[in-house]
């Protein structure tokens, strides 16, 4: 990643006799950027200060910005606080989240191939109506899904967030797949159709080991949103040994209001996976939102 | 079997998860509840028909779906505009030729990434009237301590200056659009002795009304759908000033499991997501630029 040292020597370079007016412009900008990027960034640091703060510490006006000791027994204390459930709600996360992964990844892409490969009668209404479904407003299908898992016994069960997956696993994510498998030169496929392999071969054999940069940014999508999801464990989760990690700490809030530092650890931690995935796949991220050609 | 044929089942069958998907979890349950909406269901009676009766109540007896839909309206109104606003000008200031970008770029974009949960516990702290970081910054520039969420007259403006925090994601998209105008309209523009201005207003914002357009309509679906904020920092108070519309769906529905008023309440909302959607898209001929249009 490009740091500071770099804006330092961006800096440097301007030629201040030559071009006064290019000079203070890119001053200006530096400005703008420095003091936007303060903003912004200032709350992310102002969680991990006070996390690391005494209970005593973070009850004062005006706040002190570094903590006098910083205390990092925050971290394990809130993790085991009373009748907290961390551990169990971090493995309930994440076995909903891979769940909703795999079910996703698998749909979506026979979904993906099936819209972008073949011909087929009605193939375009059903396109289109994936996407209209893009635009629907949740609520519309939440109480007659809510009464459906209900009548089922899925209430209290993780199936209610996680079956839904497999059978389609997100518009969004079947039109991305869509887009790049239509990318995909069509002599590749055609040759492995005269030799008479069957379509999910050449799906399994040809496009999935092509399609690995949307594959893994259709994973991120994912994971974040599956990981940062408040309202669907809300409405299907009741008992408290089923809650995900959002819930917990809406739970933390409700029971132990004060308890800032504790609130803050635990919020930091559920943001620390979120900040490795991004550095991670940056780049993955934004080709996503290119290759979705939201300009067309 | 002829090729045809062939391809019509096997098509059928590879977009078969999604069909499923669509007619047991969308199209299915949307029907339901529009009958639903007609009905009085407590959820463990069986439906009861009632005719109109839920939308007769709701808007003409239930004072709180007025402020409700108000709330919702304004905050609509106000955070979606200053939302593209500041993405706009931060993905510009993005595109300048100068080092150091990246870094930039990843701390604008680095509250998008922050578990919503996470950011409404943060801001419900930096916004404390007694021990927040944002009070002692006006208090130190010589101003008075500010309540945020404790008073009606300011809560839902709070709410609207937290949500700026998250205008990364937006800016993301607004980024990726302008470096899709090809440099040859800005070198042809200056062969034309255009100044900057007139290149701005003149090749870049036309070229960018696409992506305007579609942050424009996914930030007003979203929006319409504020639940989180009010849920967790207010309960929808101070005296209902952040009563937001799907939280009070949600209390119709959970609390007091009045599935029928509850699902007539959501078509109402679709409804008028629908109609505002197709403004939105009717206008968009006299302000949106293709560029397939002019070849």
């Amino acid at each position: 990643m490009v740091s500071d040292q770099e804006v330092y020597r961006g800096l440097l370079d301007l030629d201040w006799r030559r071009r006064p007016g290019q000079s203070y412009r890119i001053l200006f900008t530096y400005l703008i950027l420095i003091v936007s990027a303060a903003v912004f960034l200032l709350p992310l640091l102002w969680m991990v200060t006070t996390s690391l703060k005494t209970q005593a510490e973070v009850y004062v006006f005006p706040p002190t910005f570094w903590p006098e000791t910083l205390r990092w027994q925050n971290f394990p204390e809130g993790w085991t606080y009373e009748s907290m459930q961390w551990t169990r709600w971090l493995v309930n996360t994440l076995t909903i989240t891979f769940a909703v992964m795999a079910g996703t990844l698998v749909s979506a892409t026979l979904c993906g191939y099936g819209f972008a490969r073949i011909s087929f009668p009605g193939r375009d209404v059903w396109f289109v109506m994936v996407l209209a479904s893009i635009m629907l407003p949740s609520t519309v299908t939440l109480i007659p899904l809510f009464v459906g898992f209900h009548r089922v016994g899925w209430l209290d069960t993780f199936l209610p967030l996680t079956v839904p997956a497999f059978f389609g696993g997100g518009a969004f994510n079947i039109f991305l797949m869509r887009q790049f498998f239509k990318g995909i030169p069509i002599e590749l496929e055609e040759a492995a159709l005269i030799d008479g392999a069957n379509r999910l071969r050449i799906l399994w054999q040809i496009f999935v080991p092509l399609s690995r940069p949307v594959i893994a940014t259709i994973s991120v999508f994912t994971f974040q949103a599956v990981w940062n999801d408040y309202f669907g464990p809300l409405i299907f989760l009741t008992s408290q040994e089923n809650y995900t990690l959002a819930l917990g700490i809406t739970f933390f809030k409700g029971l132990y209001s004060t308890q800032i530092p504790y609130m803050m650890a635990m919020s930091f931690l559920m943001v620390i996976p979120m900040i490795f995935v991004f550095f991670f796949a940056q780049k993955l991220m934004i080709r996503g939102v290119i290759l979705s050609g939201i300009k067309t | 079997m002829n090729s045809r044929m062939r391809d019509t089942v096997q098509g059928y069958l590879f977009i078969s998860p999604v069909v499923l998907g669509l007619l047991i979890f969308t199209i299915g349950p949307m029907l339901t509840s529009f009958y639903m909406s007609f009905t009085k269901f407590p959820l463990l009676r069986a439906p009861e028909w009632i005719g109109l009766r839920n939308y007769i109540v709701m808007f003409t007896s239930d004072r709180n779906f007025w402020q409700a839909c108000k709330v919702t309206l304004i905050y609509a109104a106000t955070s979606v505009p200053l939302g593209l606003v500041g993405a706009f000008i931060l993905a510009i200031l993005l595109n300048q030729r100068v080092k150091g970008i990246a870094f930039f770029r990843t701390s604008f974009y680095m509250p998008a990434i922050v578990p919503a949960i996470a950011s409404l516990i943060l801001w419900g702290w930096l916004m404390n009237r007694d021990y927040g970081l944002i009070n002692a910054v006006l208090v130190r520039l010589g101003f008075q301590k500010f309540s945020f969420f404790a008073e009606p007259e300011t809560a839902l403006a709070s709410m609207v200056m937290m949500s700026l925090w998250g205008v990364g994601a937006g800016m993301i998209i607004y980024l990726a659009g302008l470096q899709g105008i090809p440099e040859s309209l800005y070198e042809a523009g200056k062969l034309d002795g255009a100044n900057e201005a007139q290149l701005f207003w003149n090749i870049t914002i036309p070229m960018m009304t696409p992506t305007i357009f579609f942050n424009l309509v996914m930030g007003l679906i979203a929006a319409s759908q504020t639940f989180m904020n009010a849920f967790v920092l207010t309960s929808g108070g101070p005296l209902k000033s952040t009563y937001f519309y799907n939280l009070m769906l949600y209390e119709r529905a959970f609390n007091w499991t009045q599935m029928g008023m509850a699902s007539a309440m959501a078509w109402f909302l679709l409804f008028v997501v629908l109609i505002l959607t197709l403004l939105v898209f009717r206008s968009s001929a006299l302000w949106v630029f293709y560029e397939a249009e002019v070849r």
